[in-house]
């Protein structure tokens, strides 16, 4: 049991945690405060949500470059609904409208990668450009500001509310509990339903799952729609964190995501992922970062110590899946 | 004997311009084993096809389901009566548990949402109950070996009311023991009424527990048979409408000098004290089971694995292969086991897969490709070879198992080699290819090239080699000269092995 425990690539992600907190904890006690934690959490939230839309698409055996495109369409789509009548609404219609554009945009490239049978990521870049370009052109790059004051008021809701020495009130983000719902709702999909379990037998073998007859086209609008809906959702997280929303603040964002997940243990190739990977490929990200800014090491480092840190696990996996492989060949020559 | 399960009568099915099935005749008992065989091309997967609804047969058919006549075969109609093909490839999936594999279908058809693990596991163990195996439920298929991926399959026909399994191909990858096992599951779903249908384009162990045998030879029915009263030759003669004949492989000219020795070579975990001799003109064969460690030491030989202690001399010489490119140098070729995989590249032409042997060959005085050269070259080539293609610019992937062989064979030829190494060289191809192949190699090896010839068909190194080396659990067990042995003695040493 415990074997089966330490040999999962879960743990081996955990352990690379565990070490980089005792290092960082013991250079900068601040590291393990509680105020720390849920600051990490509330700012590592978004990606955190982006890396569960993420590897539900990955497991399929799909890519999705074009969530932060879709993420920056209704966000911007929302902000100017706030700022034009923003009195008329509240948050949940507010993350209802976000979440149904999310989705249907999503679909969009389901639809035409299983109809046009082009290959996931290069409908992606595809479709990432149109959105961007054509928001772009609508949108002249304005930034959007100045929303209703009912909308700040929201994201500074707390779950415990705690105060630190200086007096300044802290404590759980109403964001990141967002987070975690999103990460219950994501592991009884791939772990309960038969659709999560359809989605990995595609990302394994999709020829058989064919002649299985599981119906592709659902599962895809499915697998992409869900990757919109993320989209949708941080995209209002993003505009209650930042309370600003431009045309290009999510840029490149969708590289990180794919790299938490994979960090995490999922594979490009698809059938691979679970939950708890992806959550501890985000933490580790996240820890990361933040141990470097209380480290105060300057940030143009953190991009080489990401880049590294992806280097050495991804090829720390490559390198077990190669020993058990091998393993596997090795007879008894007694 | 008991009610026909399915009768099929003046079935023809026309393509354009091709006739595929002309007129045939099939019918399968309950509970029968039936074995359908044919060549590559000989309309075998057509009929498979459309007993299984994924094809219509042309109009005139004539179908019967347990006495019902039906108009055509949808697939659907198959599903409900209850037939269920396992492919060569399995359609498993390599990354879900093995009760996932089992059960999961059958959850998808009932339609539910959720999943409840334990009732996967109760569908995946009542399955495997019904033909009494015992599988590790919670590992993944990538994890388990071969043999137990087609039992997975298997049960997985089960957890449905399955009363025809059709099989395509089912021991092409396995061993003599693993056959056996999957044989008595075979004979089991038969006491249960279950008939089986076996889909073969190989002579080989079906027969033994086949009730009866339908040859099929360019889209017509040649007949049914008893398998009792066939045997390897008649089978040929009957599929390719050919009398193929084997003489055993004589060297000619007798080389005092190796041109491979080895000496006690060992590599930690694959082989151990492996020592043996090759002399030019030779055909060397090396058997064993899967997993022996012949496949092991025919890498090291090629500079992929390498050996911990032990000598190999070659042309007299002490060397130390270390890597393939110091093989190729020394002018040695392989032709791996699985060509799908390794000896070919699938979807390139004809062309770019038999130059990459020889590309530093083949350029003009400023070091560049030069096309004339190549074209010439290949054109020689494929005569000289008789490989059947449309074009040279076909992709491999359009030819026939035997023409894909002649391609590898070509291309490592092309180098010059003296000393090829053939793993496997005639699997997955049909009964005439085969023959045409073993020619080649015979006529390579009497230009004074020394050939290994590795091979778990003990008809196949029996007939083409003059020396023999059997391997078991990574060491060499026996050593026998062709002249002076029996087929049986070889096979008995084999079993024993088992």
């Amino acid at each position: 049991m415990i074997k089966k425990i330490t040999s999962r690539y879960e743990f081996f992600v955990f352990m690379v945690i565990v070490i980089f907190s005792i290092i960082i904890g013991a250079i900068n006690p601040n590291f393990f405060k509680l105020e720390n934690i849920f600051d990490i959490l509330q700012s590592y939230s978004l990606t955190g949500i982006f890396a569960i839309g993420m590897l539900i698409v990955l497991i399929s055996g799909g890519i999705d470059l074009s969530f932060t495109a879709i993420a920056t369409i209704t966000g911007y789509t929302v902000a100017v609904l706030l700022l034009s009548r923003g009195t008329q609404l509240n948050i949940f219609v507010v993350f209802l409208l976000a979440a149904v554009m999310g989705t249907l945009l999503g679909m969009v490239n389901a639809c035409i990668i299983y109809f046009f049978k082009i290959p996931p990521i290069i409908a992606t870049i595809a479709t990432q450009n149109v959105y961007y370009g054509l928001l772009t052109v609508i949108t002249h790059g304005k930034w959007l500001y100045g929303f209703p004051s009912w909308f700040g008021a929201f994201v500074k809701l707390k779950v415990f509310n705690l105060t630190n020495a200086n007096d300044v009130r802290y404590g759980l983000s109403i964001v990141t509990v967002i987070w975690f719902a999103v990460i219950l709702l994501g592991w009884f999909i791939l772990r309960k339903t038969v659709l999560g379990r359809s989605i990995y037998a595609l990302g394994g073998n999709a020829a058989s799952a064919q002649r299985a007859g599981f119906n592709i086209l659902r599962l895809q609008l499915f697998v992409y729609g869900f990757m919109g809906l993320m989209a949708g959702i941080g995209s209002v997280i993003q505009a209650l964190l930042v309370q600003t929303v431009a045309p290009n603040s999510l840029v490149g964002k969708e590289l990180d995501v794919i790299a938490a997940v994979v960090l995490g243990g999922a594979s490009l190739t698809g059938g691979v992922g679970t939950v708890l990977g992806t959550v501890l490929g985000v933490a580790l990200m996240a820890i990361m970062s933040n141990g470097l800014t209380l480290m105060h090491v300057p940030s143009y480092w953190y991009k080489v110590v990401t880049g590294f840190i992806i280097l050495a696990s991804v090829a720390a996996g490559a390198w077990r899946r190669k020993a058990t492989s091998n393993k596997k060949v090795i007879i008894e020559a007694e | 004997m008991a009610d026909l399960f399915l009768k099929m009568s003046n079935v023809s099915k026309h393509y354009t311009g091709v006739t595929a099935l002309d007129q045939v005749d099939f019918e399968i008992y309950q509970g029968e084993i039936h074995c359908l065989v044919g060549e590559n091309g000989s309309g075998k997967s057509t009929l498979i096809k459309i007993i299984s609804g994924n094809v219509q047969p042309d109009n005139g058919a004539q179908i019967e389901f347990e006495g019902q006549v039906l108009h055509g075969i949808h697939a659907i109609d198959a599903i409900h009566k209850g037939i269920d093909i396992i492919y060569q490839d399995l359609s498993l999936f390599p990354n879900l548990t093995v009760m996932e594999n089992i059960a999961l279908a059958r959850y998808i058809a009932e339609g539910k949402r959720l999943v409840d693990w334990g009732e996967l596991k109760e569908i995946a163990t009542k399955a495997m109950a019904r033909i009494d195996v015992s599988l590790p439920l919670e590992a993944l298929v990538s994890d388990i070996p071969i043999a137990d991926q087609q039992l997975v399959a298997i049960c997985r026909a089960l957890t449905r009311d399955v009363k025809l399994v059709i099989m395509d191909e089912p021991t092409a990858s396995l061993t003599k023991k693993e056959v056996d096992s999957l044989f008595s599951v075979v004979l089991d779903m038969k006491k249960k009424g279950i008939s089986t249908m076996f889909v073969s384009h190989k002579l080989n162990e079906v027969l033994e527990i086949a009730d009866r045998v339908s040859v099929i030879r360019d889209g017509k029915m040649v007949g049914i048979f008893d398998p009792k009263e066939l045997n390897d030759e008649k089978l040929t003669q009957l599929m390719t409408g050919k009398k193929l004949e084997y003489t055993p492989y004589v060297r000619g000219e007798v080389a005092q000098e190796p041109i491979l020795e080895v000496c006690n070579l060992s590599a930690r975990g694959l082989f151990q004290d492996i020592s043996f001799k090759l002399f030019p003109g030779e055909i060397l064969g090396i058997t064993g089971l899967l997993g022996s460690g012949r496949t092991e030491l025919a890498l090291a030989l090629f500079g992929v694995n390498l050996p911990d202690s032990g000598e190999i001399f070659f042309e007299g010489r002490p060397t130390h292969i270390r890597s393939i490119q110091q093989a190729i140098d020394l002018g040695i070729a392989f032709v791996p086991e699985d060509r799908l995989v390794q000896g070919l590249i699938m979807n390139q032409s004809v062309s770019k897969n038999l130059v990459v042997t020889t590309l530093d060959d083949l350029v003009d005085r400023f070091k560049l490709l030069d096309q004339r050269l190549i074209h010439d070259k290949i054109d020689r080539w494929v005569k000289d070879m008789s490989i059947k293609i449309p074009s040279v610019d076909s992709p491999v992937q359009t030819l026939s198992g035997g023409n894909q062989q002649r391609v590898v064979l070509t291309k490592w030829i092309a180098t010059n080699p003296k000393v090829l190494i053939l793993d496997g060289p005639t699997i997955g191809i049909d009964v005439a290819a085969k023959h045409a192949i073993h020619q080649i190699i015979r006529d390579l090896a009497s230009t004074g090239i020394g050939i290994i010839l590795i091979s778990d068909e003990i008809l196949e190194v029996c007939n083409n080699t003059n020396r023999l080396l059997v391997m078991h659990k990574g060491r060499l067990v026996k050593e026998f000269e062709m002249e002076h042995t029996t087929m049986d003695e070889i096979q008995e040493t084999v079993d024993l092995t088992a």
